[in-house]
């Protein structure tokens, strides 16, 4: 008898329970359908709007006074060698800070405090980067409104990004596999440059590409520094065809990213520039999903082979 | 440097060996004291390493045999906070090699290491067995591949290997896994190997597999093993030393620690009694 109605009363308790993870449940798909519709239909209606005006016409062109003949060839050159200059500055910074910070530094107060300056920079809004840039790289340097400004400043931007990824990446590195390398007799530098830096390239690799899928988007900085809106030149190529084929004056040129390209339609009272504002936002979600994709590959096939 | 290890014998009077035939020494441990910051992990530890046999440290978990081990290679010198206090003479030299003088990685490049659990490198097995080579600044491809064979048969994998070198090492069994690891130390002649309980992450199978390989391995090397198995010590070794809160409470032939020791706490403890 007694067994029976304990019997019972655990049962029900088990069922007063369950309904919290049914509730749970139900309010975990509704609001990740809420997130989803609305990105769905951000998406959709920049698809719609836009889709037409995706012609190879529309990466071929300069912005025009007509809507119709406007395109985005000033934007994504512009957009490329920015992105260009900021990976090259902020990934040998950012790494080599991640691994001085992680392998190197000693663990004191400073130290310390570097690190957490480094997480909290990450949280900086990227308009004080833009302000900046503007009394540093700009006035300072003398840098002026060129694309060597503008991807300094991103890379700025990115930068507690790459060490951040860095040091994870680093981190999630057994000690065993260090004292291994240690144990053979390698040196510190060995150790980094023999297992560090290889095992942990698919992590590093990722946060990079976070990184500048991030600052391909920012808009306020670049804004800050004094990117045009209206370009219907291209800088000078970096390739050319006489010796010493290399050219670096495009780093000095003034330059239009696609978002500032969009921006400038976006404002326009004319229908069909909205039109122009869509197809261009379609490229650039494109373009970040494209980066994303890539981290997502790239660290899938880097890890296949490592398994601690 | 011939000594019988009769006089030899650390803890100074807990060795009742027999001296059949003499054996040099390899390392002598002189009162040896070690601290992780403020904690004193190894206190007054003196006894010596007989080169080309197999000396067991045994004890229970946490009495400091692993910090014992890691005096030998400097292993500690990587964290910051740790200090050692008296000597570890490394013979033939007669050097100190745990004086500041002498850089930790020359120490290491001479004494090899195996861990408790495998620890390859994410690489292929050929590049495993050749890193320490590699950094020996060794990149003929002939050398390379002449001193991994070697290695790989000293340390019994070469028959299992040997058609799947550019395999990553992951692929391989643990107890492989392990084998690889001991031919990593070797591939590069260390004087002396250290073993920190290289078997118990391991079956049975394959225990007994390296347990083989290591009686084997003491014609060439002079071996120090940490071991929490009894029976491991007894089998493989020749010299064994049970330590007990830091300190080495009884050092001696394996076994006659085993069958007579000299102290109640070293006879409670490996008849079981207690740890
Ligand atoms: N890195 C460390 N920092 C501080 N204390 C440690 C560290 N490693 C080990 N110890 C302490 O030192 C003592 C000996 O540990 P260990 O040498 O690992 O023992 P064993 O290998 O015999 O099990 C233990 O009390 C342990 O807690
Ligand atoms: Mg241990």
């Amino acid at each position: 008898m007694d067994h029976d109605k304990n019997l019972t009363e655990i049962r029900m308790m088990i069922a007063r329970h369950r309904r919290w993870d049914r509730l749970f449940l139900i309010t975990g798909i509704v609001t990740l359908m809420i997130a989803m519709l609305i990105f769905f239909a951000l998406i959709m209606g920049m698809v719609i709007d836009g889709m037409p005006r995706l012609t190879l016409d529309f990466f071929t062109s300069f912005p025009s006074r007509r809507p119709g003949a406007a395109g985005i060839l000033s934007a994504w050159v512009g957009t490329t060698l920015v992105m260009l200059v900021t990976a090259v500055a902020a990934v040998p910074l950012g790494v080599s800070a991640g691994v001085y910070l992680e392998e190197y530094a000693p663990k004191n107060l400073l130290t310390e405090i570097i690190e957490i300056n480094v997480t909290n920079l990450a949280g900086v809004p990227s308009i004080i980067y833009g302000l900046l840039a503007l009394g540093l790289f700009v006035y300072q340097l003398g840098l002026g409104q060129s694309i060597l400004a503008a991807g300094l400043t991103l890379a700025l931007l990115i930068l507690p990004v790459v060490i951040v990824a860095t040091r994870e990446a680093i981190r999630s590195i057994p000690v065993s596999i260090r004292e291994g390398a240690y144990a053979v007799g390698a040196t510190k530098w060995q150790t980094v440059s023999d297992h560090i830096l290889p095992y942990s390239s698919a992590g590093i690799l990722t946060g990079i590409i976070i990184g500048l899928a991030r600052a391909i988007g920012e808009t306020a900085p670049i804004i800050t520094i004094g990117a045009l809106t209206f370009i219907a030149f291209l800088p000078t190529s970096p390739i050319q065809s006489e010796f010493p084929f290399l050219s670096f004056e495009w780093l000095m040129a003034p330059f239009t990213v696609m978002p500032i390209q969009m921006f400038n339609w976006v404002s326009r009272p004319e229908e069909a520039f909205q039109l122009n504002a869509a197809a261009a936002g379609l490229v650039l979600v494109v373009m970040t999903l494209a980066m994303n994709g890539l981290a997502i590959y790239l660290r899938y096939n880097l890890r296949k082979k490592i398994k601690w | 440097m011939v000594t019988n290890y009769f006089t030899q014998a650390a803890g100074s009077d807990n060795s009742t060996a027999p001296a059949s035939k003499p054996v040099a020494d390899k390392c002598v441990v002189k009162n040896l004291n070690f601290f992780y910051g403020e904690l004193q992990a190894l206190k007054s530890i003196s006894m010596t390493v007989y080169e080309k046999q197999v000396t067991a440290l045994i004890g229970p978990s946490g009495c400091g045999k692993s910090t014992f081990l890691r005096c030998f290679n400097r292993m500690h010198d990587l964290y910051s906070g740790n200090r050692y206090d008296g000597e570890i003479i490394l013979h033939p030299d007669n050097e100190n090699i745990l004086s500041r003088a002498v850089d930790p990685i020359e120490v290491r490049m001479r004494i090899g290491m195996v861990f408790q659990k495998p620890n390859p490198f994410p690489k292929s097995i050929f590049e495993n067995v050749a890193y320490g080579l590699r950094i020996r600044g060794i990149n003929k491809r002939a050398i390379l591949e002449e001193k991994v064979e070697t290695a790989l048969r000293n340390a019994a994998l070469w028959g299992e290997a040997k058609d799947r070198l550019n395999d990553l090492a992951f692929n391989l069994s643990g107890g492989q896994q392990q084998r690889l690891c001991i031919a990593r130390a070797l591939a590069t002649d260390p004087e002396l190997l250290l073993f920190d309980e290289p078997t118990s992450a391991l079956d049975p199978a394959a225990t007994a597999s390296i347990e083989e390989l290591i009686t084997d391995l003491k014609n060439k090397v002079t071996i120090l093993i940490v071991t929490h198995n009894m029976q491991q010590a007894a089998r493989v070794s020749d010299f064994t030393a049970y330590m007990y809160v830091g300190e080495l409470i009884e050092f001696g032939v394996t076994d006659t620690i085993f069958i007579k020791p000299k102290h109640k706490q070293t006879e409670d403890y490996i008849t079981g009694r207690f740890g």
